[in-house]
């Protein structure tokens, strides 16, 4: 095994490792996302007819703002423990562990949401017959939160009260995406074709994924610098 | 290991401050250098720049190997150790863990548990350990991956009487191996060094490096 591929698995497994054991992790932001999808029926009201017209919709805000919340410890605690200094005298770029650990990340929290997802939909009145859909779209979905938080992330780094800074840079980016879900949600439960809706959030993710070593590469560097 | 390194005309600046100007100095195989000089003269600094995590304002850092002038990239990759003042230690994982995960990141082998006598820590989580402990901890990685630079800031710091003897002994074998070690230090190293002594830039030098 070539010196790089075990510098990157070691990563992974680190990240994916600590997420799970120091706070804020993955039980954070599932218990943030069914709280906050707990509070829609009580402040909507329990109209069957209301609600499941606009769960599905709904469940895309609440995935965004679940999303948001993990995303100030990516950098910062490995930045305050000066455990970039380690990091970058490995074999990997800068850019590549910005990646790795953003998808550690997603492995960690992300995918952990979009399980939900289809589960949250149908306890909101959404038929079940969106689950599939609603479980792939989710996950497109919140990768592509995670990049984009990632890039907010490097950008907020080292700055105090970084966290209210960042969820207004991030959010914003989130738009496409939530409008592309629950666009394709709406297709899908009206029988129209979800075809192009699907397109237009994997192609955003892959934007995003293109994108987003290069921009966090470059703010950790100044950030680290 | 025959890699040497060459320093030219470094000047080094934090924000518009000039910290070091027109530093020379060459470092062979199998030497140290101890860097001394008064609080926030710049050895921290210096020691970034080396493991390029800075950027030079102006001069040249240059690394060869048998007389081949190595990549900047390959520099930071496989021929630097840098020890901060920091550990660089994640506190909620154990210390077996961490190097696990040093040796497996920094492509060397589980190695100096026995020498850095950390055997009875592995199990513990490194935010219970003391200073010196977590010293030796960030020290074990100097031995899993063989690096022939190590920049080490003010490595004796936290360490006890036993332990800076210990220290002593595996920078005096890394030497011996052909190593190099740059180290930053108030008290004097208890081996044969280079000495070099930072000065602050004076009002003639911080004119010239405005130009």
């Amino acid at each position: 095994m070539s010196d790089f591929r075990r510098a990157a698995l070691a990563l992974i497994r680190r990240d994916l490792g600590l997420s799970l054991t120091r706070g804020g992790g993955p039980l954070l932001a599932v218990g943030f996302y069914l709280t906050l999808m707990a509070m829609i029926p009580l402040s909507l009201g329990p109209d069957q007819a209301v609600l499941s017209r606009i769960a599905a919709g709904l469940t895309w805000l609440c995935l965004a703002l679940s999303s948001l919340l993990s995303l100030e410890r990516l950098f910062e605690r490995d930045y305050e423990d000066a455990v970039f200094d380690t990091l970058r005298l490995g074999p990997l770029p800068l850019e590549l562990i910005a990646l790795l650990k953003v998808l550690s990340q997603w492995l960690g929290t992300g995918v952990i949401l979009s399980l939900m997802t289809p589960v949250v939909m149908i306890i909101l009145g959404a038929p079940a017959s969106l689950a599939l859909m609603g479980l792939v779209s989710a996950c497109l979905g919140s990768l592509s939160f995670a990049l984009i938080g990632g890039i907010g992330a490097s950008l907020a780094l080292g700055s105090r009260k970084g966290g209210v800074l960042m969820a207004l840079l991030v959010l914003p980016f989130y738009v496409p995406p939530v409008i592309f879900g629950a666009g394709l949600m709406q297709a899908t439960q009206t029988g129209a074709s979800p075809a192009q809706a699907l397109a237009f959030l994997g192609a955003y993710a892959l934007f995003a994924l293109a994108l987003g070593p290069i921009a966090m590469g470059a703010a950790l560097r100044g950030a680290l610098s | 290991m025959g890699v040497s390194l060459k320093v030219r005309e470094l000047s080094l600046k934090k924000g518009y401050n000039l910290l070091i100007h027109n530093l020379n100095f060459d470092l062979l195989p199998g030497r140290a250098i101890s860097l001394t000089g008064e609080n926030g003269v710049g050895k921290t600094t210096l020691l970034r720049t080396l493991a390029g995590f800075l950027t030079p304002h102006a001069g040249t850092i240059r690394a060869y190997e048998n007389d081949v002038q190595l990549e900047s990239e390959i520099w930071q990759s496989r021929m630097v150790h840098f020890l901060g003042h920091h550990d660089a230690l994640s506190p909620s994982r154990t210390v077996l863990q961490e190097l696990r995960f040093q040796a497996d990141f920094l492509g060397g082998d589980l190695a100096g548990i026995g020498a850095l006598r950390l055997d009875t820590l592995l199990d513990l989580e490194t935010r219970h350990l003391s200073a010196g402990q977590k010293r030796r901890l960030s020290c074990a990685r100097l031995l899993m991956a063989r690096r022939p630079l190590w920049l080490l800031d003010e490595p004796m710091a936290p360490l006890d009487v036993d332990h800076r003897a210990l220290l002593g002994s595996l920078m005096q074998a890394h030497l011996a191996d052909g190593g190099m070690i740059i180290a930053a230090v108030h008290d004097a190293l208890p081996f044969d060094t280079q000495a070099l002594r930072l000065e602050r830039p004076t009002m003639r030098d911080r004119e010239a490096a405005c130009v």
